[in-house]
């Protein structure tokens, strides 16, 4: 069982993100589970979304405490009380992904986090590729390259079934390019 | 054919919905069982589901509307949670009263106040004895096939009597998992339409829903408890027939490693999901702790939970509800109340967790089996413990 | 009174399946005035046949209203209600 934790801002899509990629596990015939941690909804307030992935069915439906991976949406969660709660659980061979124009080694090291790391400026494709800053579907691609949990066609395959037109076409391309420039470290 | 798709609860409920064909929903929204009503009325703006969608002013007017569709003979559906479940509560005795078979699927969430839109069960738990069925459920797949078996369970001619669905609210409402959508075709061969005895057609004028005096209406509230004495063998019936179709058989309840264990642990819904954990957990020390899951929690098949449940020592009882001012919490009272006269009979602990969304992990459910363990040894000190409330010890 | 029903004998779900059985139940035993219609006075404006909370009143081929006394209750409203002061209600001995 793999347990990924996302944290983001109330309207990034964090909890889209969690959900497309059980979604994708679930079209390769493997158990899943997304949910979201929610608060009251509103826009810009620190949400969290999980998801799990396993072989065979999961049972556990409580939150998740001690994540295999964390993603990161938002770089502002990197500070203060959010901060806590992204670095909340990890242990060792946790993995994280973050949206941020660091590379995975000054991040470790602001952070002190002595684990895999990857980076990704998904704010920068999105603004590119999207015209907004909706940055879930690009950090999707750099799970996808990062935790290689997913084939990155089944991403794909689910994204076709719930988008259209140029919406689809813009996400995919998020996707790619975040696959492609995702940058990966061990610290 | 059917389909495995990545589906929350209230998405599969809706897809249930609509491969049983209903005539007519009215329903009004509320967090977090929402997305099930929207996506029906999704269903019948493009045409995939052929039913009148009646948006009303609130849900008493929701379960009213259906009321008065199901009395005409069509085949209804509503669905709410909390606050909503609570503002129905009069309408609630009614259809069962009239014997309606209607379907609603209750997303369960706590009461204000304080304003809390999570899970707990205080919203049913305090519409329980109202002559309705009520069934638990404990996954995306089981809420799919349980709303489809409520309709025959339902509509069977011995029955006629409402049935809810009753699922944690968010934890599995919004849980996306993967789902089997059953086959149409196969749904609808499932459930085929009954004639009922009595239903409201100008050409043949009844009238439903009477005034009675003292003299008649015991009689009539009798039938509703005769009825619901048929509900267990009905639902095994129902649950039969839906293997045969389906290849999947639920049970009026679950049970996980029970025939040897000292501590049976009973706990409903997304609770009892993760208590299989825990018990894995306690089993690997050397605990022997089995868990009780009821599906079917009204009627209550009696003989057939003690048949389980005697043979423990002491039984764990979680409650994700308050019973305030009550000798334990619901669940609690009807399980203490089955072994009431019972010379010998398992000790009893009441655990009062998951309160307003308050998360119940697979370390809170072993503690509460190590505290039952502990009070089987040392004797109970405590009979009804708030499990997790900042501020409270028991010294457990 | 008739001997009453057991739960078993009643049709089930609160429904009365026998259409228009409130004519068996005859209510002029609750009478104690009794409305007279005096046809030189009455109009035939039919307001004490709207009125009627029993629906006791009938239009006769005639075209004068006439109670039907087996389930008039003797309310006197329709008397109150006659604009024409046509309706006198009279002590009625047993």
């Amino acid at each position: 069982m793999i347990e990924i934790r996302w944290h983001g801002r109330g309207g990034q899509g964090a909890v889209t993100a969690a959900e497309l990629l059980a979604s994708a596990a679930i079209m390769e015939g493997k158990w899943a589970q997304a949910f979201p941690s929610f608060g009251a909804e509103r826009r810009g307030a620190p949400v969290q979304a999980y998801t799990r992935i396993d072989d065979k069915p999961i049972y556990n439906r409580s939150f998740i405490y001690e994540p295999d991976v964390v993603v990161v949406l938002d770089p502002s969660l990197l500070e203060g009380a959010e901060l806590r709660d992204v670095l909340s659980g990890l242990k060792a061979g946790s993995k994280l992904i973050v949206n941020t124009k660091l590379s995975p080694k000054s991040l470790a090291e602001k952070l002190h986090f002595k684990g895999e790391v990857a980076t990704i400026d998904a704010t920068a494709i999105a603004l590119e590729v999207i015209g907004r800053p909706i940055v879930n579907t690009a950090m999707l691609g750099a799970v996808v390259k990062t935790v290689g949990v997913v084939d990155p066609s089944s991403v794909l395959k689910v994204l076709e079934k719930r988008f259209s037109g140029g919406v689809l076409k813009r996400n995919i391309e998020a996707i790619k390019r975040a696959y492609e420039s995702t940058l990966q470290e061990v610290a | 054919m059917a389909q495995r798709m990545a589906l929350s609860t209230n998405y599969a409920i809706a897809y249930a919905v609509k491969n049983c064909d209903v005539d007519v929903i009215a329903a009004y929204p509320i967090t977090p069982q929402t997305t099930v009503v929207e996506r029906l009325s999704e269903f019948v703006a493009n045409g995939e589901l052929d039913a009148e969608y009646i948006p009303v002013e609130s849900e008493h007017s929701a379960l009213s509307a259906v009321i008065g569709a199901s009395a005409a003979g069509a085949r209804v559906f509503t669905a709410t949670a909390s606050q909503g479940l609570a503002l129905m509560h009069e309408v609630l005795f009614m259809a069962s009263g009239m014997r309606l078979p209607i379907v609603m699927s209750i997303a369960n969430r706590t009461l204000s106040m304080p304003l809390n839109i999570h899970n707990d069960h205080q919203d049913m738990m305090s519409s329980r004895d109202c002559g309705w069925i009520q069934i638990y459920i404990s996954s995306a797949q089981e809420a799919h096939d349980t709303v489809i078996q409520a309709y025959r369970l339902a509509e069977r001619l011995d029955i006629l009597l409402p049935v809810c669905v009753c699922y944690d609210g968010y934890v599995l409402s919004h849980t996306y998992e993967p789902v089997e959508v059953r086959d149409k075709q196969k749904v609808l061969e499932y459930t085929p339409r009954v004639e009922r005895p009595h239903v409201l057609d100008p050409d043949k004028p009844i009238t439903m829903g009477v005034m009675a005096l003292p003299n008649y209406t015991y009689e009539f509230k009798y039938q509703v408890v005769d009825a619901l004495k048929r509900v267990p063998k009905a639902l095994e019936e129902v649950d039969a027939e839906f293997a045969d179709k389906f290849g999947v058989k639920y049970g009026l309840y679950e049970e996980y490693m029970c025939s040897d264990a000292d501590v049976i642990m009973i706990a409903l819904g997304a609770i009892a999901s993760t208590a299989r954990l825990a018990i894995d957990n306690l089993r690997s020390k050397g605990f022997r702790i089995g868990l009780f899951r009821p599906r079917l929690y009204r009627p209550i098949p009696v003989e057939l939970w003690k048949s389980v449940l005697r043979k423990a020592k002491m039984l764990a009882i979680v409650d994700r509800a308050i019973a305030f001012g009550g000798c334990g919490g619901p669940l609690f009272s009807d399980v203490a109340t089955m072994f009431i006269n019972d010379s010998e009979r398992p000790l009893m602990i009441n655990f009062i967790a998951g309160i307003g969304g308050r998360d119940v992990t697979v370390r809170d459910l072993e503690q509460m089996g190590l505290m039952a363990f502990k009070s089987l040894e040392e004797g109970l000190k405590e009979q009804c413990i708030y499990f997790g409330v900042r501020g409270v010890d028991y010294g457990l | 009174m008739s001997e009453l029903k057991k739960w078993f004998e009643l049709p089930i779900g609160c429904t009365n399946i026998e259409p228009g059985s409130s004519l068996n139940n005859i209510t002029a035993g609750w009478r104690v005035f009794t409305p007279v219609i005096d046809e030189k006075k009455c109009t035939k404006c039919y307001l004490c046949w709207a009125f009627c909370p029993e629906n006791a009143i009938k239009i006769a081929d005639d075209g004068f209203p006439k109670t039907d006394y087996r389930y008039c209750k003797g309310c006197g409203i329709c008397s109150n209600e006659c604009p024409a002061k046509a309706i006198t209600m009279i002590r009625q001995e047993v």
